[in-house]
């Protein structure tokens, strides 16, 4: 299996929401729905305080509790890939994957009622592109590329710099890492 | 009867709903980029920065808006605005039609009329202004590209009054501080080198969340190679976030930071002695000047401790000359804001950095002729010396200056065009003087793509199409690598919109003035420029961005000799000139007004996600912030019992209230004051997504505190008090 994942540099990322705009220009989603969104987190008490900005989307985990739990199979993995897609055709919307995940990285979509979610630009991917978010970074804080390839720029970040995931704990091993 | 009520068209709200959806099995939509897809280079309008980008449609659908991968000037990336460009485009509040102001039944409203109406009706004012008064007595308030065809009309009719807000409401200050110090402003974009910087100073500059493309490309560069960023800010800005050193500074109380900075760089002898030697003069001056104001003094002042100010003053030191203390861009806060830039100069001027690497570089641009045109006529009157005469120093229209001078029946000006800005919103403590100049006025025409508030005041309303449907001027801004980027039409114009530069031709024809537009589509012009230069339109059609070679340093060399275009030749850390004018010749310090209890400083700035309040209704963008909060401290909020989320109105010391905003209560703000995003709080209900939302910071300043020097309006004057909504309900 082909792991992708995406790393991003917290200490770079302003929280400027360019992703965000992106991703929904790229994939044309409706009035009101993100496929992917911008946390602020502040610590410490003035004057001593740290803020980061996260940009957070689906962690296409290696271990993809939703799609263990959909029960019509329309939660699927990318061709060989950790890439979680949603077959539209197959989505009774019952929402046992939004359940399932546990980074709320699911929407439903408007009008038709079907799951959607991130798909790491697997159309961009296909051609050998970054997912839209990537490549729009004004700051270049976000980087896409395959993990257990030891020579790409994903891993070489991963192996010199500090780093964390989301919701380490829950096991389900998640592949958009933070350098810290 | 008000010869001019403001109008307000009542907005057609759209009724639509959607039904309930159940699922019958969907089929998957298409994956993007699948159908069949064109493209055409653009550059981005959203803000003034101007940066390259390819629109992108799909299955004659728009679909994006992506940077040029040739442009050096925004390196290859649009920032959140210009990835949400497309929303400018699809906004179906867009103005749609020309609009008259007709009187009906006694009372005043806009008819649509046809281009015809709208544009002999303004030509026989124009010629009415001519005959009554003289033809020198129209002006132009322009924000944005288009704005130069309005230019060239008035021009060639004989009035040269113009002003953009860039300058009296921005960043004139600094660029006026620093001609006098060094002889040339910073210019925009501006000429900081900071990808080379190993020591950044960020005063009240919030990098980050103000998202000048460059700018913020090129800092976060320097912060990616370990640069010592430094940040003043009352505030826990972004960029604080990323700083080595926050100093959370008393509002107002910068110049005497500034002047203590000074104080250590000399007499600890850290200043470049050997640039000082060799380019400035007036140094023994300043040492003596500063004597009184040590790191101890400074403290009591801005609350930052002298232990602190030694250490980054030491650091900047340690870094120089690539150590830049960043102009900032908007510095109409305290009235002294020339001299505070002046400060900012002459302490990059001690730091060696003004034409050094990692400071300030040698901006170039295109040697680019203009197409041949009669020149214009010369004026019968020097306006600026009738309307400024207070700010002979101010070379450039000054907004509030020019409304000043257009109300009253002496009033110098008679007609108006504003082009592209929405000056309620952008000015200062306008609202009653817009109103006055509106009642006095012959002629009032608004050139704009949306229902901004300004509308409300105009005669006749021009609707504008976007700038991905139409052809613009060729982008050609002095900076690192010299280029050029051209703009074509991506889509046709919606409804009945037109481009500036057919507006300005059409009106030219009806004064007799076709000769100085002797083209039939703006794009012959643009043609005719890229030959001169061996390109085409053919060619920039294609590639979008033409990159040209550098032909002078980007720094000064070592030793080498140096003609400042100052009075002196040298960098003039003691002004002459401003002693000549009766100004301060070096920045002094005074103590700012310190609010009431009840009351706090009312801060504002940028968010990433909007320009001004222009981009508020833009649905891609409103989306993603629909509306402003107040932040609050903590131990404010718990004073007041306030939560996040909670609805205040912000009233300042003259009892004006605003529109309601939610608290946000953060650790990132000082306790003795609040903060909110400019540009919201829009009154216009045609604007359906951004009308309502939030409040209007610029409505609060009623305390203008006058720039003696410029004449720009400082805006930090005021105090609010938080009044919860259920009190006003």
């Amino acid at each position: 299996m082909i792991r992708y994942g995406m790393v991003i540099d917290t200490q770079l990322c302003i929280g400027c929401g360019d992703c965000v705009v992106a991703c929904k220009t790229e994939n044309k989603l409706p009035a009101g729905l993100n496929r992917d969104w911008v946390v602020e987190a502040t610590r410490g008490r003035y004057p001593d305080l740290t803020t980061e900005f996260r940009s957070e989307r689906c962690n296409h985990c290696s271990h993809a509790t939703c799609v263990h739990t959909c029960p019509t199979g329309a939660s699927h993995l990318w061709k060989d890939t950790n890439i979680v897609l949603v077959d539209p055709g197959k989505c009774t919307g019952c929402k046992a994957c939004i359940a399932a995940c546990p980074y709320d990285a699911r929407l439903i979509m408007t009008p038709d009622g079907y799951i959607d979610k991130c798909t790491f630009c697997h159309h961009r991917v296909e051609k050998g592109e970054d997912p839209a978010c990537v490549s729009s970074c004004p700051t270049h804080c976000m980087h896409f590329g395959i993990l257990d390839e030891p020579s790409s720029a994903v891993s070489r970040l991963l192996a010199s710099r500090q780093q964390k995931v989301l919701l380490d704990e829950t096991g389900n091993q998640p592949n958009v890492y933070y350098l810290i | 009867m008000k010869r001019r009520e403001f109008l307000k068209l009542s907005a057609i709200l759209g009724a639509g709903t959607a039904a309930p959806g159940f699922l019958t099995g969907c089929s998957p939509p298409p994956l993007p980029g699948t159908g069949a897809v064109e493209t055409s280079p653009t550059v981005c309008n959203i803000c003034f920065w101007r940066c390259a980008g390819t629109v992108y449609q799909e299955n004659g659908e728009p679909w994006k808006v992506v940077g040029n991968p040739e442009d050096l000037h925004s390196m290859g990336r649009l920032c959140t605005r210009g990835t949400g460009g497309l929303g400018s485009y699809l906004d179906p509040d867009r103005l749609r039609q020309p609009m008259l102001r007709v009187e009906r039944n006694g009372r005043q409203t806009f008819q649509p009329v046809s281009w015809d109406e709208a544009l002999d009706f303004i030509a026989e004012r124009m010629r009415g202004i001519a005959e009554q008064h003289g033809e020198d007595r129209l002006c132009l308030f322009s924000h944005g590209v288009g704005g130069s065809h309005f230019r060239k009309l008035l021009a060639s009719f004989g009035s040269r009054g113009y002003a953009q807000p860039s300058f009296a409401q921005c960043r004139g200050p600094r660029d006026v501080g620093f001609a006098l110090t060094f002889g040339e402003g910073v210019g925009s974009p501006d000429r900081t080198d900071m990808e080379h910087s190993r020591c950044i100073v960020l005063i009240g500059s919030h990098l980050g969340e103000n998202l000048h493309n460059g700018q913020v490309q090129t800092w976060i560069q320097a912060l990616e190679k370990q640069a010592t960023v430094i940040t003043v800010d009352p505030r826990f800005s972004v960029a604080a976030g990323k700083s080595k050193h926050w100093l959370p500074i008393r509002p107002g109380t910068d110049m005497a930071l500034l002047l203590a900075w000074m104080h250590v760089l000399i007499n600890e002898g850290l200043y470049d002695a050997d640039y000082i030697a060799r380019y400035a003069t007036g140094f023994e001056q300043l040492a003596a000047h500063v004597q009184p104001f040590s790191p101890e003094w400074a403290f009591l002042e801005t609350g930052i401790s002298a232990a602190k100010i030694r250490e980054t003053a030491r650091e900047m030191a340690h870094h120089a000359p690539a150590s830049l203390v960043h102009p900032g861009r908007h510095v109409t806060w305290y009235g002294d804001d020339t001299q505070r830039s002046r400060a900012i100069a002459i302490l990059n001027a001690l730091l060696g950095s003004w034409g050094r690497k990692g400071g300030f570089y040698n901006q170039e641009k295109v040697d680019l002729p203009d197409y041949p045109t009669p020149e214009a006529p010369k004026p019968r009157s020097d306006w600026q010396a009738v309307v400024q005469k207070d700010f002979p120093l101010a070379p450039s229209g000054i907004t509030n200056a020019i409304i000043d001078a257009s109300i009253g029946p002496d009033a110098f000006f008679k007609g108006w065009f504003v082009y592209g800005t929405n000056l309620p919103f952008t000015i200062p403590d306008s609202a009653r003087n817009l109103e006055a100049a509106a009642q006095s006025l012959d002629l009032f025409v608004v050139i704009d793509t949306m229902p901004a508030e300004i509308t409300g005041y105009a005669d006749v309303v021009l609707p504008e199409c976007t700038y991905l449907e139409r052809i613009d001027p060729i982008r050609n801004s002095p900076e690192r690598n010299p280029s050029l980027a051209v703009s074509m039409p991506a889509f046709e114009p919606r409804h009945e919109t037109k481009p500036a530069w057919w507006m300005a031709k059409q009106l030219a024809e009806r004064l007799d003035l076709g000769r100085y537009f002797p083209w039939d589509d703006y794009a012959e012009v643009v043609d005719w420029q890229l030959q001169q230069v061996g390109s085409s339109l053919e060619e920039m059609q294609r590639l979008g961005v033409k990159n040209f070679p550098r032909t002078t340093p980007m720094y000064f060399t070592p030793g080498q000799s140096v003609e400042f275009f100052t009075e002196s030749g040298k960098i003039e850390l003691y002004s002459a000139m401003l002693a000549g004018f009766g100004q301060d010749p070096m920045p002094v310090y005074t103590r700012p007004e310190r609010p009431e209890p009840g009351y706090f400083h009312l801060n504002y700035g940028r968010a990433p996600a909007h320009t001004f309040g222009r981009t508020i209704n833009n649905p891609q963008l409103f989306e993603l912030m629909p509306e402003n909060a107040v932040w609050v401290n903590p131990l404010v909020a718990n004073e007041l019992g306030l939560n996040s989320g909670d609805y205040v109105r912000l009233k300042n010391q003259d009892g004006v209230i605003s529109n309601r905003v939610r608290v946000r209560v953060t650790e990132r703000i000082r306790p003795d004051s609040v903060y909110i995003v400019h540009g919201f709080g829009h009154t216009d209900a045609r604007q359906r997504l951004a009308a309502g939302r939030g409040a209007d910071d610029n409505g609060l300043m009623t305390r203008i505190l006058v720039d003696p020097i410029m004449g720009g309006t400082g805006m930090r004057g005021n105090f609010v008090t938080l009044i919860s909504e259920e009190y006003t309900a």
